[in-house]
């Protein structure tokens, strides 16, 4: 434990005394690679040829003349292979496991996304795979659930607690704790003890390095703005980084949820109703007590549905470094429907709360200027709740009739 | 002193027994009862737990006991003044048992001060290693009260000398790995492990996780100084009622 991976005030490695030989295996492992420049080519090698990468840089021509300000900009992590940015950390920690030795993989996954790239990860390299689950997330993503099961995986749905993302992640840690000989945990944000919050940046970076060229190489100039979804903060981190140096306002979109007066929403930045704290093994923002209790949180998107959020997040949310937002449910769905009706393309739930944010503001800046907003992932696994969400008829008719299908 | 009233104990016992609560579960006054059982029983030392909704370290059965305490309303405030009752009317030493942020909401230095005020010895904070304590470990020492630190069989033998620099009153050596409340293999690895404890450190080794029964505890004569039994007892009345935590460590010792 010589290095903590502190940011500001937060971070660190709160860890019980039985993971902290773990802990100095895995940092020793992520420094390796680090500095192993082949490592960075074989997992370039590897996301371009078992992915999608480089995602493309989609011009939103039909939104920017809607809104009539900034040029918008999709950046496409949503035809990452399972369809989401998670594919990008898993497949960097899975080639890191089998440097390391290791043949069992576990994971905590909230929408499902993280759980379904982590099972698809250990499917190709052949290793045993534990994903915990809460179990109302099981419930609300069923299709994920279905695929995680197919792809081999074991799915623990997880009763303890609120039973959302940060119970699956106390659970992985329960597991990792007795079987840390042979397993490793694929943490799928970058939050938690060090050196996962860096590590799991590192990976995600590859969305802002490619970002920033192809916005270079399009526009000849950098964007004014960047926008992500922020739960945990993987995505965000791995947009933002590629903007560090540049004057590019970075701005993450948390889970405003009913409203940030409602009590009933997952913002942790943006409202004042956390605080700073320390839980799963990292000190950050939480939104918890004054007991220090975590609260319940509220979000129609279980990606975003957490109590912390990347301890580097909140040093950048101190510094002034980046901008922190909120969209609701409601304006969320809307945005979502106009996304898929002007642009033909079907963003994440998680993801359209940044398509919710750069549509507020895009009006308001110039013509001349563009903006990316990254799609973290794809939205056809939400049918079940944005269907509800609309509304729709026809889908519910479709639901009973099979009910009765499998009644018969 | 904990240190000094651990040696004067083992002078007339083999072992010393410590037990387990979670404050505030099934109830406050349930807690009374199975402390004032226990304590009339033998019991030598008792962990005070602070329930927390995050308990990492905690198997089902205590994690469970946690979410119920809180649910059932069990506060800070309220567990000060819990343990604050038990400690002025009953004369073993108790500690608190809670995680980092409970700690660290309430201020380290003025939960410090709380603890001395209301004589509680020394405190067990599994997700605070010495290297992230330096608030926690400067407002113990100001107090003169034990941070307890943990020793694991995975924990390197530069480590545990590390880890002993901190310790004060008895170091908790957890028997295995793995969370509370799973069954552990009594065994030569054991003893060669506690052996490695043993020359780290000149305090008193308290054996955690899995100890459950009379066997157990017979096996760590002599090995250790202080039998840790956690989860057990809470099953133990779950299953029979708080009626039943004296009987159950009278027939265990």
């Amino acid at each position: 434990m010589k290095n903590r991976g502190y940011y500001g005030d937060y971070g660190g490695a709160f860890l019980p005394e039985i993971l902290v030989a773990t802990f100095d295996q895995l940092e020793q492992a992520f420094e390796k690679i680090k500095k192993d420049p082949s490592f960075w080519n074989e997992y370039e090698t590897l996301m371009s040829t078992y992915s999608c990468r480089a995602t493309p840089l989609t011009f939103a021509g039909n939104l920017t003349k809607k809104f009539g300000g900034a040029k918008i900009y999709i950046k496409r992590e949503d035809l990452n292979h399972t369809g989401a940015h998670k594919a990008n950390n898993v497949m960097g920690q899975g080639l890191l496991v089998k440097q390391m030795g290791k043949k069992r993989v576990i994971a905590e996954t909230g929408a499902g996304q993280h759980g379904v790239a982590t099972a698809t990860m250990a499917a190709k390299f052949g290793f045993d795979c534990t994903i915990y689950m809460g179990e109302v997330d099981v419930l609300r993503q069923r299709p994920n659930v279905f695929w995680m099961e197919q792809l081999g995986a074991t799915v623990v749905p997880v009763k303890d607690g609120t039973r959302i993302l940060k119970d699956a992640i106390n659970e992985a840690f329960r597991d990792w704790v007795t079987h840390m000989d042979t397993t490793h945990y694929v943490l799928g944000t970058a939050c938690g003890p060090h050196p996962f919050p860096e590590m799991v940046s590192y990976f995600q970076s590859i969305i802002g390095k490619e970002a920033r060229q192809q916005i270079l190489d399009i526009e000849g100039k950098l964007p004014k703005r960047v926008y992500a979804c922020v739960g945990g903060g993987s995505n965000a981190m791995g947009l933002f980084s590629g903007f560090f140096d540049d004057p590019v306002e970075l701005v993450g979109v948390e889970a405003g949820g009913k409203g940030l007066n409602s009590g009933m929403h997952a913002s942790r930045l943006k409202s004042s109703d956390a605080s700073c704290g320390i839980a799963q093994g990292y000190k950050t923002y939480f939104l918890q007590d004054d007991d220090g209790q975590m609260k319940e949180t509220h979000s129609i998107s279980a990606g975003l549905d957490y109590v912390g959020v990347s301890p580097i997040l909140s040093d950048m949310h101190d510094q002034g470094k980046a901008r922190f937002e909120s969209a609701t449910d409601t304006q969320v769905i809307d945005a979502l429907k106009l996304t898929m009706q002007k642009e033909g393309i079907i963003p994440a739930l998680e993801s359209a709360h940044a398509f919710a944010q750069a549509f507020k503001e895009a009006p308001s800046l110039s013509k001349e200027d563009a903006i990316i907003i990254n799609q973290s992932g794809r939205g056809d696994k939400d049918i079940f709740t944005v269907a509800e969400a609309i509304n729709d008829p026809k889908w519910k008719e479709f639901i009973i009739g099979k009910a009765r299908e499998y009644n018969a | 002193m904990l240190e000094s009233y651990i040696k004067e104990r083992l002078k007339t016992k083999k072992i010393l027994l410590m037990t387990h609560i979670v404050m505030g579960y099934p109830s406050f006054e349930a807690s009374y009862d199975i402390v004032k059982q226990m304590v009339e029983a033998g019991v030598d030392l008792m962990e005070l737990q602070i329930p927390f909704s995050e308990p990492m370290a905690d198997g089902p059965v205590i994690l469970k006991a946690n979410q119920k305490a809180i649910e059932n309303g069990s506060s800070v405030q309220k567990c000060f003044e819990f343990a604050q009752k038990v400690s002025s009317e009953f004369t073993i030493p108790f500690l608190f048992m809670s995680y980092a942020n409970v700690l660290f909401k309430y201020g380290m230095e003025r939960f410090s001060d709380k603890m001395d005020q209301i004589n509680l010895k020394g405190a067990i904070v599994p997700d605070l290693p010495p290297e992230e304590g330096a608030d926690y470990i400067k407002a113990m020492k100001k107090n003169n009260l034990s941070p307890i630190y943990i020793f694991s069989p995975e924990t390197s033998d530069e480590r545990l000398e590390y880890i002993s620099s901190y310790a004060s009153g008895f170091v908790y050596c957890l028997a295995r790995k793995g969370v509370t409340g799973k069954d552990t293999a009594f065994s030569d690895d054991l003893a060669t492990y506690l052996s490695r404890c043993r020359k780290a450190t000149d305090l008193p080794l308290a054996v955690g996780f899995g100890v459950k029964e009379k066997a157990d505890i017979d096996y760590l004569k002599g090995k250790a100084d202080i039998a840790v039994i956690g989860s057990q007892t809470i099953r133990i009345v779950e299953e029979k009622g708080a009626g039943a935590a004296g009987e159950f460590i009278r027939s265990i010792i």
